[in-house]
């Protein structure tokens, strides 16, 4: 049976949440929370987005909306353009190669792989910037950054895990 | 499934997963492509970057006043905890202060004396803009901070960024209602300056630490910790005079220069309208290699 318009609607809008949600996590990134030092070592919010629909649902986090977003957090960041948008791109083939081995595993595993990814990502960012800049760049901030986010992911993780039982069970 | 959706199907998977791959690689091509240009043209996409901000910028504009409400409130409950000796303290500076405000207008007087001798022409005239933080970088490599104003208000690329405390950054791009300030740290950042005891001239370059270099000056120029750095006005964009730092340690990595204000906490700032569009310096300020 096909299914009607409405239906089709539906499933269309709750597809294009995890989209959504991440570019929700891009814009809350950027809010100023004026704690001195906070700014440098936020964690990478949108990492943790692509990362984990990228595992869970990869249909719904495609290529061009990871180039997307990391265009958009290159914008509002004020890093050179591309920079965020390779970094993302590599998260995610990271992440769907990683993806079988996941299956059934329980979530330290995810959070472990998580971790590695994160790691890598951030010292691409690192090793890209040096070269755009010509001059080795300080990644003391980096370091604190990169514990931040591994620390952050669980608490999202369990949050897009509810969303996903709520909104995107596959009928 | 009969024999022919099935066939169909060997034939379109393989060729699904090999378009989804050409797509994944020409996205990381397209992005090293975007760095390059970026690189090569660094005004290239000032436009798109200022058009996003400003779209984002009445959603962070929302977001940020309870923030900041939250932080002012926490703010006064310090400041009432710590009253007793925050007065004590205030004291003892006030009689610190009107000394140096005896000595100010003792040289005031002469000064303007002076200046009515040599005929002296004063700087051009200097207006302001306020504008709130309403976003930060929020990323370990890049320190910039987007700002309530935009062309609307009369901010324009190039201009010093300031508080009572001193030079924070200048405006890097101007969007109708928002702009961005790069801050002194930022990697992109080159502020000309003078040391101000010795009038020697240089640069102030950010280094993405908690310190900024001095740089491009003359050689064998001494400086010594504890000189204060303030901006030279050459180029003509910033007006001169205004605090950036003090000199904290000279040593092989350079001259390190600590910044009088320190960003995190700022809420509102002051962008000055010194009168000048500062294209001289600005334009060859992005991504050039200092050492």
């Amino acid at each position: 049976m096909k299914p009607s318009f409405w239906h089709r609607v539906d499933r269309f809008a709750r597809d294009l949440t995890p989209f959504a949600l991440t570019l929700m996590l891009l814009v809350i990134n950027a809010i100023p929370f004026h704690i001195p030092g906070f700014a440098q070592v936020a964690p990478l919010l949108p990492l943790i987005g692509i990362y984990f629909w990228a595992v869970y649902r990869p249909d719904l986090m495609p290529a061009a909306a990871v180039f997307l977003i990391g265009i958009l957090h290159d914008f509002l960041s004020g890093l050179p353009v591309g920079v965020s948008a390779l970094i993302f791109l590599v998260v995610l083939g990271a992440a769907l190669a990683q993806r079988s081995f996941f299956f059934g595993k329980s979530f330290i595993i995810v959070w472990l792989g998580f971790m590695m990814v994160a790691g890598g990502a951030l010292t691409l960012e690192w090793f890209l910037l040096s070269i755009f800049v010509g001059d080795l760049v300080h990644a003391r901030s980096a370091i604190y950054q990169f514990g931040l986010t591994a620390a952050v992911f669980p608490f999202l993780a369990w949050l897009f895990t509810r969303w996903q039982l709520a909104f995107l069970q596959v009928d | 499934m009969n024999d022919r959706e099935r066939s169909i199907s060997r034939i379109a998977a393989p060729v699904r997963t090999f378009a989804q791959k050409f797509a994944y690689i020409g996205l990381i091509v397209a992005a090293a492509a975007l760095m390059l240009v970026g690189k090569m043209e660094p005004a290239a996409f000032e436009r798109a970057r200022a058009q996003v901000t400003d779209a984002i910028a009445p959603i962070l504009d929302a977001v940020s006043r309870p923030l900041d409400y939250i932080h002012d409130a926490v703010g006064e409950g310090k400041s009432l905890l710590a009253l007793r000796e925050e007065n004590a303290r205030l004291r003892i500076a006030q009689d610190h202060l009107l000394q140096w405000q005896a000595i100010a207008r003792k040289l005031e007087t002469e000064n303007k004396a002076l200046r009515d001798l040599l005929n002296f022409v004063p700087a051009v005239g200097t207006e302001t803009v306020s504008a709130r933080v309403i976003g930060d970088s929020g990323g370990a490599f890049a320190r910039t901070m987007i700002l309530s104003a935009g062309s609307r208000e009369g901010v324009r690329k190039g201009q010093a960024v300031i508080t009572g405390a001193g030079l924070i950054g200048r405006v890097q791009e101007v969007g109708l209602r928002s702009s961005r300030l790069l801050l002194l740290a930022d990697l992109n950042s080159r502020v000309p300056v003078v040391i101000e005891s010795s009038r020697v001239r240089g640069v102030v370059a950010g280094t993405n630490g908690e310190t900024l270099r001095l740089v491009h000056l003359p050689p064998d120029v001494v400086a010594a910790p504890g000189d204060r750095i303030v901006t030279s006005g050459h180029g003509g964009a910033l007006p001169p005079g205004i605090p950036v730092g003090i000199v904290a340690a000279v040593g092989e990595a350079g001259i390190e220069v600590e910044p009088f204000v320190d960003p995190a906490r700022l809420e509102v700032v002051q962008v000055l309208d010194y009168g000048l569009d500062g294209i001289i310096e600005f334009k060859a300020g992005r991504g050039n290699k200092v050492k």
